[in-house]
């Protein structure tokens, strides 16, 4: 079942997102952007656009460093990671589209730190839900909702690159 | 009849035969392996996946570049692996294969890697767990006696794939000592999987076996007829044990009837590729020319294995 959410307009949250960032990275160097599969990377796809960044774009799929391999096995759809700039001394804005547990951005930083040692990661979240179980923080983030745990927060990018989020209830 | 390749719920629990093996466990073999691809490159070139399992590399019969490229998938995924002289060891002593497996379970296997001389014998290993109900141990099928030799076969279609994008419009021959070959008929299994429309065999009568009409392939004596318009082309190795019966005259008479040349491989298509699962008899059954030529990709091959490997073994573990 899927509710559409009114209260969040992904679009508006997002253009919220990309001032929060365009502030926040003003005055840093060596900047690059990663998003997480699948939600993250179409974010990142339009950051690294509004940034100028777009030699300095990368994606990340965390399913070979997921830590639930040993009860779920393997995504069924696996996408490659790629890291296309030099990890070491960068700072990367780690982007996602919800922040949720937190399991999912300590995948990523683990898979990042195999390919160097950045200067500094941030984290950029459209939504955070809460229910968080590690202690992990955004940096940017443009909402903050509850929603319990059998409830499901979904991004979706229409065929012309806009967004929109939907509750799905399990 | 029992399928010990896959669980209750069809997911891929051994991997022994590309035989009856789902287009979709294929695809998604194959489309794995390409996220593993890129981590060669990388500084850390490991993943944590399969960190704290023990993989045992179980090689009954000679080989290294089928078992270095285990031992590399199985160290790029984070785990143990164990290499086994078994020649050297307990059979040689008269312990029976199922007793050497269960002392190996004994000490917390969690993956075999087998390659025997013998058709069948994974097969009845993956048996044996399922009889002693030991879920949670996996066996990969790195070459079995004639039978088959699914992750090379894997590995050719990832090739292909790599090269040719789409199978459903491709000719594909395989060339050589068919008869003898778990390769061919790996190959064969995969590419008819996929959907390749036109999949030709090349040989000469005495190494071809019967029944390949029924594997849905065309069968060619005449190598200079097989090899027209064809869009990929797997040579396979001339095994030279063979040669001692009556099934061949020699090597030199081979290369003239089936070696391929600079000029038998203007016959295929201008970009054809050529593949080989090594080790190759340069001037038995290929020119160096052509081995070393612009439309080799015998290289990649080895390469693009250590990731088909990987994703193999990731995707059992996690069953």
């Amino acid at each position: 079942m899927n509710t559409p959410t009114p209260k969040l307009d992904a679009e508006a949250l997002y253009q919220s997102l990309v001032q929060q960032v365009k502030a926040g990275l003003a005055h840093t160097d060596n900047v690059a952007i990663v998003g997480i599969h699948s939600g993250g990377a179409w974010m990142a796809e339009r950051l690294a656009t509004a940034l100028e960044l777009k030699e300095r774009l990368g994606f990340i799929d965390v399913s070979f460093y997921r830590d639930d391999y040993a009860e779920k096995g393997l995504h069924a759809e696996v996408k490659p990671t790629q890291i296309p700039f030099d990890v070491d001394g960068a700072t990367i804005l780690l982007v996602d589209d919800v922040l949720y547990t937190g399991r999912t951005t300590r995948a990523a930083i683990n898979e990042l730190f195999d390919y160097g040692r950045p200067a500094r990661i941030m984290l950029a979240a459209l939504v955070d839900r809460g229910g968080r179980e590690l202690p992990i923080a955004a940096d940017f983030v443009a909402d903050t909702i509850t929603l319990s745990e059998h409830q499901q927060l979904v991004l979706q990018r229409a065929t012309d690159g806009r967004f929109s989020l939907t509750i799905d209830h399990a | 009849m029992l399928n010990p390749q896959l669980n209750k719920n069809g997911e891929l629990q051994h991997l022994l035969t590309i035989e009856g093996l789902p287009k979709a466990i294929v695809t998604h073999i194959l489309d794995t392996a390409s996220s593993f691809v890129g981590i060669s490159d990388r500084e850390v070139k490991k993943v944590p996946l399969m960190r704290g399992k023990s993989v045992f590399n179980l090689f009954f019969e000679n080989s290294t570049r089928t078992r270095t490229t285990f031992e590399i998938a199985s160290k790029r995924l984070s785990a143990d692996v164990i290499n086994l002289n078994i020649s050297a060891s307990s059979a040689s002593k008269g312990e029976s294969l199922l007793d050497t497996i269960d002392n190996l379970s004994a000490m917390h296997a969690d993956m075999f890697v087998v390659r025997h001389s013998q058709s069948g014998a994974p097969y009845l290993i993956a048996k044996h767990l399922i009889d002693t109900r030991q879920p949670h141990v996996h066996v990969v099928n790195a070459g079995d006696g004639r039978h088959a030799h699914p992750t090379q076969g894997l590995l050719d279609m990832y090739t292909i794939r790599h090269y040719k994008k789409d199978f459903t419009n491709l000719t594909v021959a395989i060339v050589g000592d068919i008869l003898h070959s778990r390769v061919a008929r790996s190959d064969i299994h995969a590419l008819t999987t996929l959907g390749v429309p036109e999949v030709r065999v090349i040989g000469p009568q005495t190494l071809l076996p019967s029944g390949l009409a029924q594997m849905g392939v065309r069968v060619f004596t005449d190598i200079n007829e097989g090899l027209k318009g064809v869009d990929a082309i797997i040579m396979l190795r001339l095994q030279n044990e063979r040669m001692s019966g009556a099934l061949l005259p020699s090597a030199q008479e081979f290369f003239k009837s089936y070696g391929l040349t600079t000029e038998r491989l203007a016959l295929a298509k201008p970009d054809a590729i050529v593949m080989h699962p090594g080790p190759m008899n340069r001037g038995v059954e290929i020119e160096s020319a052509v081995a070393d030529g612009a439309q080799a990709v015998i290289l990649p091959q080895v390469t693009f294995g250590i990731a088909v490997r990987m994703a193999v073994m990731s995707i059992l573990a996690g069953n």
